[in-house]
């Protein structure tokens, strides 16, 4: 879904807008997800997300999501995987060197972050992806990992 | 601290206050003086001698030479046995890794070993993709990039540890590089980039071939302004062509390297263009050196390595110092 990956990163800061909705959104969700079980979800929600971030950004589920740090260009199609992209074989057109057919990943990334609110995100330095997570709802992940950071923040 | 007497050729120097590493190559940087390492192609051979034979070309040029890691994706000697070789005379090689073919548990391996071989300069790439090379059916490993591979040498060096936290008796005392290129797109987003190699650990950086000084200029410029020529050592990369149609043939093949036309033209006007080739990088490099903040020049000569000396000489940027090499009689003529 090439065409639908391009729109998304031309449209990058109304997807932001939305993800700043939707993230809180899901955070509320937390008592409902801990009743009926992380575990129980995860394959419906990774099956829903999948969908979803698929149809719009060809995502990989990484398990990792940096779309908001990448102007909503998933990094995981750069066929060098590059989380801190671009690298130096950029064609003078932005194409990719590896697929030449396809616009770089990291020309879109810059284009679509500068579109963003958050312009500056993208110039965070990207750990390695883990390969643990690969494959596993990013969306879920995001919400337990906050709400383990709030738990052992008030244990303290 | 006697610097004439630290600087001894070869021998295991000291560290030096706010030295990354014990090698040459941060010395000269350091100190100030206009640096020059240049490209040294694998062989594709399991002999030593073609790998001293090579370095041998740049006696007295160089204060760096790199040892590429399966460049252009095409399969040589390893960049760590070159750079083992290499420091066993007392050379200063510069080790080369690129992500497509290690994964982290490899990588720092190798960096470990390559240390305790007295590796003391590492380049973080990563890499060509596997389909331009000789086996363009292998698995591309692309398990880090050049900027969590920079990250991951920085830990290890200054945290004592791996990547997973376990921790590192004896750290590599590496001095830390990584690429840009100038000359391609996104050229706003470039100067950023360079800022996140810094903040990832990057202490040097050898560019891409830069032919258009144009580029090279707004690259430095904009650099400047974000505050990151303080922050490390560029050396901007060049090379002599061969010909007009080595030139056409790279600029439209390999993608990264952008060669302006004026330049073209040169080559095809010339009675001897592999001489008009060498003449053009010689201008070039004085002209990178009248560029602020530049710290050096990266040679690399593809299948030209014999002309690097006389390029380097003819360049004057050497100011007449001498680059130890092994079984120098010079004295270091730095302070």
């Amino acid at each position: 879904m090439y065409k639908v990956r391009q729109w998304s990163v031309t449209h990058s800061r109304k997807l932001e807008a939305l993800y700043r909705n939707f993230e809180p959104a899901l955070m509320r969700l937390h008592p409902l997800f801990k009743t009926l079980g992380y575990g129980h979800l995860e394959k419906p929600v990774r099956v829903l997300e999948k969908t979803i971030k698929g149809v719009m950004f060809d995502c990989q589920m990484c398990g990792k999501c940096l779309l908001s740090k990448t102007g909503m260009s998933c990094p995981m199609n750069c066929p060098k995987l590059i989380r801190n992209g671009p690298c130096g074989g950029v064609r003078m057109n932005g194409h990719c060197e590896v697929k030449p057919e396809m616009r770089c990943v990291w020309v879109e990334a810059w284009r679509g972050s500068q579109q963003m609110r958050n312009s500056e995100a993208i110039r965070q330095v990207q750990i390695p992806v883990n390969n643990l997570l690969k494959g596993s709802s990013s969306w879920l992940r995001v919400v337990r990992d906050d709400h383990a950071a709030r738990e052992s923040e008030a244990a303290q | 601290m006697n610097a004439s007497v630290d600087q001894r050729p070869g021998g295991p120097l000291s560290q030096l206050e706010g030295h990354s590493s014990t090698g040459r190559f941060e010395r000269i940087l350091r100190e100030g003086h206009f640096a020059v390492t240049s490209e040294l192609a694998p062989p594709d051979s399991a002999l030593a001698e073609d790998v001293y034979e090579r370095a041998r070309m740049f006696d007295g040029y160089v204060d760096g030479m790199n040892a590429t890691d399966g460049s252009g994706a095409h399969c040589h000697m390893s960049s760590v046995a070159m750079c083992a070789l290499l420091t066993n005379v007392g050379y200063s090689p510069v080790l080369q890794i690129s992500c497509r073919d290690k994964n982290r548990i490899a990588i720092q391996g190798d960096v470990l070993g390559a240390a305790a071989m007295g590796v003391s300069n590492v380049l973080c790439l990563s890499g060509d993709g596997v389909q331009v090379g000789d086996h363009p059916e292998a698995k591309a490993v692309f398990d880090l990039d050049s900027m969590s591979l920079l990250e991951t040498l920085r830990i290890m060096r200054d945290e004592s540890r791996f990547l997973s936290g376990r921790p590192i008796s004896s750290p590599p005392q590496m001095f830390l590089g990584a690429a840009e290129n100038p000359s391609a797109p996104p050229f706003d987003f470039r100067p950023h980039r360079l800022a996140k190699k810094i903040a990832a650990g990057a202490q040097f950086i050898q560019t891409q071939y830069v032919f258009d000084m144009q580029h090279l200029r707004d690259f430095m410029a904009r650099s400047r302004d974000l505050g990151l020529l303080e922050q490390c050592f560029i050396l901007p990369g060049v090379g002599p062509l061969a010909s007009a149609r080595t030139a056409l043939w790279i600029r439209n093949n390999v993608p990264g390297i952008h060669i302006p036309d004026e330049i073209i033209k040169r080559l095809e006007g010339a009675s001897e263009p592999k001489q008009e080739g060498r003449k053009i990088c010689v201008e070039l490099i004085q002209q990178i050196r009248e560029i602020e903040g530049v710290s050096g020049v990266h040679v690399m000569a593809y299948r030209q390595e014999e002309a690097v000396g006389e390029i380097i000489q003819q360049s004057g940027v050497l100011e007449g110092r001498v680059p130890w090499y092994p079984g120098c009689e010079i004295q270091p003529s730095y302070a």
